[in-house]
């Protein structure tokens, strides 16, 4: 059982929660991520560690809402405890002087890109950074960015923060503008990291984009996190998160991310439903060996 | 009674669940023996003095002393004599493959030409286990004085459980560490509930949880503590990791949505328990499922598949019925089942529609050749012979690996070809000092009682590795 310390709304149905979990803090390093179970009969969901406190042994975790156990872990307030957290999984973001390290986050992407846009920094880097969200009220962590990067550059689809566009609007912007980029970070929705590094290629700036497929274990031990790199299957959570985003096949990658969409929507609704009238679905009783 | 009389004793059928009804539910197939069926079982047992049966089994269980004490009726005698060198007989009586074990010599079914015929130890092994769950006898022994010592397990499977069992019962201080948040290895998210009920499992922990051992779940070593942590904090490591890599094939469309590893398959469906419409956990209920391999595996993947509610399953293995690897008990229940087989296929290439979902499988015939290294005819394509069948769920159960989480996190460790960890056969000691390994991480996807063989002497290596260091200190 791992506490929630602390419990606060970045925007609609983003939640930052600060958890419990010393071993984790006092081990994990940028780039890695645990896998939380938020009840007895949860799923399993890997998270992003967004940051850490090794002295005070705590975690934060920026989860956005997106489904049944993202819902019901948003339930959860300050003091409830999330049942598992195992971590930390999957291997640190390689780090080193770069020169200018270019870090685009798109929608909650820029959860898991704090850490590493910090590390980053941290490791003399300039680190500019792209943040990209569909409309003003779901940009996140902005403040936080400006603080580890040297230039933060905002867009909005509809305009209504930043400039107008896409990142790959403002990637092409910035190295028409003459700025030479070393090294590319790309975290976000799929369709959006396929694009940027579509585009990244063309540019010739080196990337990395950490992949989120489904997962279970988290482990090495079920397969179903493979992605295809390079021509070669690599199991995310233990060959990455993070991959030289110019040789994922990333087609494949969103293809299996859809592999429960008809399950997620049910369940989904079926929440939705119980959620309201403050049911919360129940498995069955398992004993558990704790005597 | 004497011999003839004894020989002329059928052996007990054991009642089992229908195969129309069992496909639908997770309940056990066999419901077990009852005290007169296990008591004229036992009467089958001739008491052999050179005991060929002791000598197929491989923890050397005192086979014909248990059987005796069923006769006799004093079963907690019974269960104290297999517990001796078994600590799970409740798993093994159930999941061992006696037929290849201590089944295989046993006089009786020598005696009947008919290895059918053999005294049916394992249930009997099983029916003293379930009888001391059931009944609430099982004994806490009584534990010497604390040694100030203290091993860190790494794994909770059948490998880590013995060893932690063994140690806590010599004294010294277990702790063991788990990366699932349950216990069990394989016994918990490979092994489907219907052939080996999860409340046996969880009753093993809780008995070595109540003798003092220290579960740490949701724990990876390497991750959430570094080997070399490990190593500083406790006396003695054990590592148990098993064989938790799951292959493919290698072969193209194994990307595609449908495909599963058999792991992950058993994984969502018994850890997760996906079978279960409340469980959150999402589970693909495909109504025509191809699964591939012909082990123990994949009888599970199957048999699984079935109780999800596919309308069709069918196995493609590449070999014939004889090479196939699975418990010949398991292979029977999935043909009761209605699972299907095709043999001498091998499969080519996984097909799938433009949106990425599978549509079945294209298969080479094969025919056999001559006898290869493991001593099975080699499997030969027959040319120009291929075919396809249609699936809209692919299980690729064609084995595990020694999982390598634990060798990358301590380079140091000497490993084989295989990437399992290389040990001392008699110690279970690895190239790294203080440093003991065993189960399917040592030999490969093996067995449970191997696993707890090996176990069991790890057990006896370290105790005698921490008595000595104690000694050393001393003086
Ligand atoms: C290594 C890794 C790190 C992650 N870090 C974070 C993080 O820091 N914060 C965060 O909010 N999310 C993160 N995710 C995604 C998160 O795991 C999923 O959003 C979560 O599993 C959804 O569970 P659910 O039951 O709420 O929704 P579901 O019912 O499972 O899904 C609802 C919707 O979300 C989509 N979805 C499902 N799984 C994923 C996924 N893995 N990635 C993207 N979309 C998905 C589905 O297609 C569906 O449209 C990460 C994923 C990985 C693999
Ligand atoms: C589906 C299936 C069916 C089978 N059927 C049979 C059968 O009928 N009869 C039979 O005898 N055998 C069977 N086997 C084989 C048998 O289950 C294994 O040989 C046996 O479980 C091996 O035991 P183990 O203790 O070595 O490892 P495992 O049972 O694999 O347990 C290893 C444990 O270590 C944990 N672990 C791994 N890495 C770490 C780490 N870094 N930190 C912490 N924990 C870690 C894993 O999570 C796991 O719980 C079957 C196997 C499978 C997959
Ligand atoms: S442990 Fe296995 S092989 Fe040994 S007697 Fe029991 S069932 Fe037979
Ligand atoms: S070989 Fe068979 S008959 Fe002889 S002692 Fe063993 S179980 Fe009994
Ligand atoms: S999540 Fe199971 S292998 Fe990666």
């Amino acid at each position: 059982m791992n506490t929630i310390r602390k419990r606060e709304e970045l925007g609609p149905n983003v939640t930052r929660y600060v958890i419990d979990a010393p071993l984790v803090a006092t081990h994990r390093k940028p780039g890695q991520f645990v896998i939380v179970r938020v009840s007895d009969h949860g799923e399993r969901i890997p998270l992003t560690i967004a940051d850490a406190d090794p002295e005070l042994g705590t975690i934060s975790l920026i989860v956005q809402s997106v489904g049944k156990t993202t819902r019901e872990m948003a339930m959860l307030r300050s003091g409830d405890a999330i049942h598992d957290v195992v971590g930390p999984l999957g291997r640190p973001t390689h780090l080193q002087q770069f020169g200018t390290v270019l870090c685009v986050g798109g929608g909650i992407g820029t959860a898991p890109l704090y850490p590493i846009a910090k590390a980053m920094k941290e490791a003399h880097n300039h680190v500019i950074t792209i943040l990209g969200a569909r409309t003003r009220d779901l940009l996140i962590l902005e403040d936080d960015m400006r603080r580890v990067s040297d230039e933060l550059i905002v867009t909005t689809d509809d305009g209504s923060y930043g400039t107008k566009g896409l990142v790959t609007d403002a990637i092409r912007a910035l190295v028409g503008g003459g700025t030479h980029i070393d090294q590319a970070v790309v975290i976000g929705p799929p369709l959006m990291m396929k694009f940027t590094s579509l585009l990244t290629k063309e540019l010739g700036i080196p990337t990395m984009a950490s992949l989120n497929p489904i997962m279970i274990d988290g482990t090495g031990m079920c397969g179903g996190c493979r992605v295809t790199v390079g021509g070669e299957m690599k199991f995310a959570c233990v060959d990455g998160p993070e991959f030289d985003a110019h040789k994922v096949d990333w087609d494949s990658m969103i293809r299996r991310l859809g592999t429960y969409r008809t399950e997620e929507k049910t369940a989904a609704e079926r929440c939705d439903h119980e959620c309201r009238i403050g049911l919360g679905t129940r498995g069955p009783e398992w004993i558990l060996p704790t005597d | 009674m004497d011999t003839a009389d004894r020989l002329k004793l059928p052996p007990v059928v054991m009642p089992e669940q229908d195969p129309t009804e069992r496909i639908h539910n997770v309940r056990e197939v066999p419901f077990g023996f009852t005290p007169a069926m296990a008591l004229q079982e036992a009467q089958r047992c001739l008491h052999c003095v050179n005991q060929p049966c002791v000598d197929g089994c491989p923890v050397g269980v005192r086979i014909p002393d248990f059987i005796r004490t069923i006769e006799s009726g004093d079963y907690i005698a019974g269960i104290g004599i297999i517990k001796q060198t078994n600590l799970l007989p409740a798993v093994c009586g159930r999941v061992c493959p006696q037929e290849d074990q201590c089944q295989k010599s046993c006089t009786v079914g020598k005696t009947h030409r008919d290895p059918g015929q053999a005294v049916q130890i394992g249930q009997l092994e099983r029916f003293l286990a379930d009888w001391e769950r059931e009944n609430h006898t099982a004994v806490i022994p009584q534990i010497p004085p604390a040694s100030g010592k203290r091993v860190a397990v790494i794994g909770s499977g059948p490998a880590g459980l013995t060893v932690a069992g063994d140690l806590i019962k010599l004294g010294h201080a277990v702790t063991v560490f788990e990366a699932l948040h349950m216990p069990g290895g394989v016994l918990g998210y490979g092994i489907p509930e219907f052939r080996l009920p999860k409340e046996i499992v969880y009753a093993e922990v809780s008995y070595l949880t109540r003798l003092g051992v220290d579960f740490q779940y949701n724990t990876v070593i390497g991750k959430s503590l570094t080997v070399d942590e490990v190593r500083n904090d406790y006396d003695a490591v054990f590592i148990g990791s098993g064989a938790g890599l799951p292959n493919f094939l290698g072969i193209p469309g194994e990307s595609l949505l449908g495909v599963y590893s058999a792991n992950e398959y058993l994984t969502r469906a018994n850890l997760m328990h996906a079978y279960d419409e409340n469980s959150d956990t999402p589970i693909l209920r495909g109504k025509s499922v191809a699964v591939l391999g012909g082990g123990n595996v994949a009888m599970d993947s199957a048999r699984t598949a079935l109780r999800l509610g596919a309308l069709g399953v069918t196995v493609i293995y590449r070999r014939s019925e004889e090479e196939m690897p699975a418990r010949k008990e398991e292979y029977h229940h999935a043909v009761q089942e209605g699972v299907e087989f095709s043999f001498l296929q091998n499969p080519l290439e996984i097909l799938g529609n433009p949106d990425g979902w599978v549509t079945g499988l294209t298969l080479q015939k094969m025919q056999l050749g001559e006898p290869d290294a493991s001593g099975r005819r080699r499997p030969l394509p027959i040319p120009g012979q291929t075919g396809s069948v249609s699936a809209d769920v692919v299980i690729v159960a064609i084995g595990n690996n020694p999982n390598p989480l634990i060798p990358a996190a301590l380079p140091s460790l000497q490993m084989n070809r295989h990437g399992g960890i290389v040990t001392n056969e008699e110690t279970m000691e690895t190239s790294v000092p203080g440093v003991f390994a065993g189960g399917d991480i040592v030999l490969g996807a093996a067995t449970v009682i191997l696993a707890m063989g090996q176990g069991r002497k790890a057990a006896r290596a370290i105790h005698a590795w921490l008595t000595k260091t104690a000694d050393l200190e001393r003086n």
